[in-house]
């Protein structure tokens, strides 16, 4: 038996970025908003203040601010004919948990996707033919354009601060900012980030071989900021402790440094913590939301009913949670029917190590942040013709080292070996001297048609509920992609004077043990046709009009950047769109 | 506008939701819970607290051999990282505690990782047992730890390379697991016991849980000046009695 609440006028399932965006859009518009969160309240000041955050073992190795496997997990395979096993430890990719969600302990890289990558069905085609895509590939367009969405990324980049340089003011080319992005309507809040010296090194020799270097948009301040609600940054230090860790500096971009101080004290919002939604509950007709069921972690369950119900978790358990729910039409690989799961992706990303005499050059790689960098865009999405590669798809690339965090930043040259004295003097020599990008080559990821999420028919949560099943492998086209961009990001590398570059490809099989980014997308997608998208260009259901998905799970596939930009950007048009059309004519706001 | 001083004046309403449960409902203002994260205490030297003594001189050898001490630097013995894995194996770590446990426990692929149901505690219990009774069969009775170095090196090359096969033990994935453990107590926090007055910070120039570099960063090409810092601070802070 469940304990039933008064009624909300808005219900928000997951507390972290789209979540606190949506919140204070619809408490600004006078509804009464609770949010409902499955990990941990958290405060920048008291939870990883500057004293004693920069703890690697704690934070990166033992994941402390991460969701437990324990709690939820996937399971995992490459293809379809294997059986999934669960991922009992976390590898490629970490799902946060807690108040602010992965804003919490993101790297802050806020980057807008290019024009095309909206596009990019059309566009690829209309350049290449139909002809020149995998067969199996199943990229969309994704039924909203980067002007609609223009004004949206600038919010996000205002409520954050972003550093940055812009390459596009409003058609016209800037010098020192990267020139392939879209136009934008005006600078960044506060300029670039300083960079340190291999990152600056890495400009120098970009420049040289003709590139146009630009430093990387940072959520990471470069000076002190008061943002339009009147939450005010400190600068970035440069500490070096920034993803996977917290920032009790106020200097990192997060929930709890741009929206919740305000958020927090509006007596039309409360949040729940410790509690998740085990299912969005409907009526009678299948058609309308009318709240949602949680349990706390003392094991009570309690129900939720509201007018509007806004799905805010990570991207998995968006789609988790749908199919749970029994909304929308799972999707089927062999019949090639229904959408909920469909167009799952992740990223592709690979890098190059150069190793150089420490006699001359010394790196002090342990001053960075989170965002630092310096990339180039050349080989980016389609910024270059593709025609003579036989793939699509590309990356930034760049000298975008975050830390010099010794347990995992001790690199030596291929063929040290792995143990003894060889190896000990190998790691004394090489740890100021080396180069190592991390995320050196940020890579897209297109959708196929057999990769994908469903539920699982063996392994259950601790409610008794299938896992999500992983269906994931890379396809030829990402790996061909992720060779070229490789080869051309060595170029670089040893253009900086590296006596030996270690070029690190991107292999299949995809390997679940193996950390990319936990930029996974898809499974929710938005879109134009309800056949092959689960929620409109507003990320409103196409099934339950009352409910908006937010999150990377809309993305019909993944661009050769990182997505927090551009799931903020969705989550202010979304928003904008409740406020303008929804709540003035409940419904549905496109009829297919 | 927003100042710092009113995050502190806020009062936050905390209603518990039912016993037993640290859910909250949180509303009216920032709760302020002083010390939410502070870290563990620091690990001390003294009696093992997951290792038997024979276990504890065996993870000594290894520490010794994968770190091997030099006249600058000591390895992993002095360094503490056999008391550093001995701490984490008697906690979370060692049990796998947060890791999805739930059966059936299925051979993989090595793609989708660990399947076992043994955490790294019960891992290192029967593989230094079979690790000293290969020992003992091959080396006239000896135990792991009792090896010259030439012989502990030319056994371990073996287990490295899938050579020297342990009894009920996948000895190569062992030894990878130890050394990534050892390693990584070398260069973690000396909160945790390894890294012992910060010597692997030394040796390689890191200089620890520092959290301001702002008027180096433009520094290019110059070495950082100050000597490593640790979480508990620095032994030459403390007053000398």
């Amino acid at each position: 038996m469940s304990r039933k609440l008064p009624k909300k006028d808005v219900v928000v399932i997951g507390l972290g970025w789209t979540g606190s965006i949506l919140a204070n859009a619809l408490t600004d518009e006078g509804l009464d908003v609770i949010a409902i969160e499955r990990g941990p309240w958290r405060d920048a000041p008291t939870e990883f203040p500057p004293n004693y955050a920069q703890d690697e073992l704690r934070y990166r190795i033992r994941h402390e601010l991460f969701l437990r496997p324990e709690q939820n997990t996937f399971t995992f395979r490459n293809k379809m004919d294997q059986t999934a096993l669960p991922i009992r430890d976390w590898g490629s990719f970490m799902p946060p948990n807690g108040v602010g969600g992965g804003g919490v302990h993101w790297n802050a890289e806020t980057f807008r996707f290019m024009p095309s990558d909206f596009v990019l069905k059309t566009h690829l085609t209309e350049r290449y033919g139909a002809s020149f895509l995998p067969q199996d590939m199943t990229i969309q367009d994704w039924g909203v354009t980067y002007d609609d969405l223009e004004p949206h990324y600038d919010a996000f980049e205002y409520l954050c601060g972003t550093s940055g340089t812009a390459g596009n003011l409003r058609g016209q080319i800037q010098e020192g900012g990267n020139p392939f992005e879209g136009p934008r309507s005006r600078p960044y809040p506060t300029p670039a980030q300083k960079q340190p010296f291999s990152h600056t090194l890495f400009a120098k020799a970009a420049r040289e071989l003709g590139y146009k270097p630009f430093p990387q948009p940072s959520g990471n301040l470069s000076q002190a900021y008061t943002n339009p609600l009147g939450i005010r940054m400190g600068p970035c230090t440069y500490c070096g402790f920034c993803e996977w860790f917290g920032c009790g500096n106020y200097s990192k971009a997060s929930p709890q440094t741009t929206i919740l101080p305000l958020l927090i004290r509006k007596s039309n919002f409360a949040l729940r913590d410790n509690s998740e939604v085990i299912r969005i509950e409907l009526d009678r007709s299948g058609k309308r939301a009318t709240g949602v069921t949680f349990v706390d972690t003392g094991g009570v369950e309690w129900q939720q009913p509201a007018d509007l119900v806004i799905l805010s978790a990570y991207t998995m358990f968006n789609v988790q949670l749908l199919l749970h729910s029994k909304i929308g039409a799972p999707y089927d690989p062999v019949a090639n029917t229904g959408v909920v799961g469909r167009n799952f992706t992740h990223q592709t990303i690979s890098s190059v190590n150069g190793f150089f005499d420490n006699k001359k050059f010394n790196f002090n790689p342990f001053i960075s942040s989170g965002a630092i960098g310096m990339c180039i865009d050349e080989f980016n999405g389609d910024n270059f013709d593709h025609g003579p590669h036989g793939f699509v798809g590309g990356g930034y690339m760049g000298q975008v080292q975050t830390n010099g965090r010794p347990i995992q930043s001790t690199s030596v040259p291929p063929g040290t070996p792995k143990w003894g004295a060889a190896w000990k003097s190998a790691v004394r020599d090489n740890y100021l001297s080396t180069v190592r990008p991390g995320t050196g080559i940020h890579g897209s990821f297109y959708s196929y048609r057999d990769v994908y999420l469903d539920l699982d028919p063996t392994y259950k949560d601790r409610f008794g509920r299938p896992l999500m099943r992983l269906t994931i492998d890379f396809h030829d086209n990402e790996l061909k992609q992720n060779a070229f961009l490789t080869d051309k990001f060595a170029e670089i590398i040893r253009a900086m004077g590296a006596h030996t570059v270690e070029k690190q490809y991107r292999k299949g099989p995809y390997d679940s043990t193996d950390y990319q980014t936990t930029h996974l997308n898809g499974g929710a997608i938005m879109g134009a046709d309800p056949s092959t998208s689960a929620i409109n260009r507003y990320l409103q259901s196409w099934d339950v009009p009352n409910l908006f998905v937010m999150g990377a799970s809309a993305f019909p596939q993944n661009a050769g950047y990182n997505p927090t930009g551009t799931v903020a950007a969705l989550a202010f048009w979304s928003a904008a769109a409740i406020r303008g059309q929804y709540l003035k004519n409940p419904g549905p706001l496109v009829h297919a | 506008m927003m100042k710092r001083r009113d995050f502190l004046a806020g009062t936050a309403i905390l209603v518990f939701s039912t016993m037993n449960s640290r859910a909250t409902v949180i509303s009216g203002g920032l709760p302020w819970i002083p010390s939410a994260g502070t870290p563990p205490p620091p690990v001390r030297p003294g009696p093992w607290h997951y290792f038997t003594s024979d276990e504890g001189r065996a993870i000594e050898a290894l520490a010794d051999r994968i770190i091997p001490p030099d006249p600058q630097t000591p390895g992993g013995k002095d360094s503490g990282c056999a008391v550093f894995i001995d701490r984490q194996l008697a906690g979370p770590y060692g049990r796998a505690e947060g890791h999805y446990n739930q059966p059936p426990f299925l051979p993989g692929t090595k793609q989708q990782g660990w399947q076992s149901a043994n955490g790294p505690a019960a891992i290192y219990r029967e593989a230094l047992i079979a690790l000293d009774k290969y020992c003992q069969s091959k080396y006239q009775g000896k135990r792991f730890a009792d090896l010259s170095d030439p012989e502990k090196d030319e056994l371990l090359k073996g287990l490295e390379d899938d050579k020297v096969k342990l009894e009920g033990v996948d000895g190569k994935s062992f030894f990878a697991l130890v050394i990534k453990d050892v390693q990584t107590g070398f260069f973690a926090d000396p909160l945790y016991g390894g890294n012992r007055d910060m010597v692997a910070w030394k040796m390689i120039g890191f200089p620890g849980a520092r959290y301001n570099y702002l008027d180096w960063v433009e520094r290019h090409n110059e070495r950082f000046p100050l000597p490593p810092v640790s979480i508990t601070g620095r032994a030459d802070w403390s007053p000398k009695t």
